[in-house]
């Protein structure tokens, strides 16, 4: 446990700005371990980036940078993601 | 309108402030009219964006603290001291400015009548906000779902919305108090941190399957759902919101 750790929810407007749509409630499951989880209970840790970890195994999900007119994305950690269309 | 409130590409809002009100020493809530609110659901919450005049811009996340009520919407700010949003928030807004914000944002953290219950609340300080909208709204619906919220103060002054959830308690509804860094005289509630313990003795008991909504501090948060999985609840049911110590 990490006392700058948040969750999901504290990087849903960031998701829904990227997505376009809610991602909180997406299931995504983890490369590392196989564990699904809503985006909302994933671990988030701010720094330099954004990295989504697994609750399970701390295998980092997505990591992403930010700057005034770019993002990049890194998703290589989950294996699926499902969402509600 | 729950599709609509969760879905679609986010734009930012100009918010004007309608009313401010002190709720403790450290946090009031601050009343927004938006006029092309989309509406919320209990829980969910929004981004606000202040820009100086050099152009430099903060962001912060903040939950909605109101139920559902056209274009106000209600937000409740604890200031931290050091931090880049909450001290404007907290001490310069007067009725009559404007921010940005947009929103809502979320729907994983969430909770309407219609899920049903019995629902356990649990908050650790200003974590009772986005709890509050879900008993607002339960009161406002006029729901007779079981609820229990377990609230964790530092002191009676600093329980927020002391007087309303005072009035909201009966009906169902449970408001359990434990004040853990001092207590006023002849105090008889819980002055103990929640553990296993604490949840066993208030909560409803893991056999009848609440749902769980815990919001607080980090740290609070992974002691009360560690305190809950021991008790047997299904992780599935337990749904948390933490903020971390730089929220700001």
């Amino acid at each position: 446990m990490n006392g700058l750790m948040l969750d999901g929810n504290a990087v849903a407007g960031l998701l829904q700005e990227i997505f376009a749509v809610e991602m909180t409630t997406a299931v995504g499951t983890c490369d590392g371990c196989g564990a699904s989880e809503a985006v909302g209970a994933v671990h988030v840790y701010r720094g330099a980036g954004i990295v989504l970890r697994c609750p399970h195994c701390d295998n980092a999900l997505v990591k992403i940078v930010t700057d005034d007119a770019r993002v990049w994305i890194d998703f290589r950690g989950v294996r699926t993601l499902e969402l509600d269309v | 309108m729950a599709r609509a409130a969760v879905l679609g590409r986010l734009t930012w809002l100009v918010a004007e402030v309608v009313d401010v009100v002190p709720e403790t020493p450290r946090v009031k809530t601050i009343a927004f009219d938006v006029p092309p609110w989309p509406g919320h659901l209990p829980g969910q919450h929004v981004d606000v964006r202040l820009t100086a005049e050099d152009g430099y811009q903060a962001q912060r996340s903040y939950s909605i603290a109101s139920a559902p009520d056209g274009s106000r919407v209600e937000l409740t700010v604890e200031r931290i001291d050091d931090g880049e949003v909450s001290p404007y928030l907290a001490d310069e807004l007067q009725p009559g400015d404007q921010i940005e914000l947009r929103g809502p944002v979320g729907g994983y953290f969430v909770w309407e009548p219609s899920r049903g219950g019995p629902l356990l609340l649990v908050a650790g300080g200003s974590g009772v906000v986005p709890l509050m909208a879900m008993l607002r709204r339960r009161a406002a619906a006029d729901s007779n779902v079981e609820a229990t919220l377990l609230y964790s103060s530092r002191s009676w002054e600093d329980v927020i919305y002391r007087d309303e959830l005072d009035r909201l308690s009966g009906d169902g509804l449970s408001v359990v108090h434990t004040l853990t860094r001092s207590q006023p005289a002849g105090w008889q509630g819980y002055s103990r941190r929640v553990d296993a313990d604490l949840l066993r003795e208030v909560g409803p008991a893991a056999v009848q399957r609440p749902q769980v909504y815990v919001c607080g501090p980090t740290p609070f948060v992974e002691a009360v759902a560690e305190g809950l999985v021991a008790l047997g609840h299904e992780p599935q049911a337990i749904k948390t919101e933490r903020f971390g110590p730089t929220g700001g």
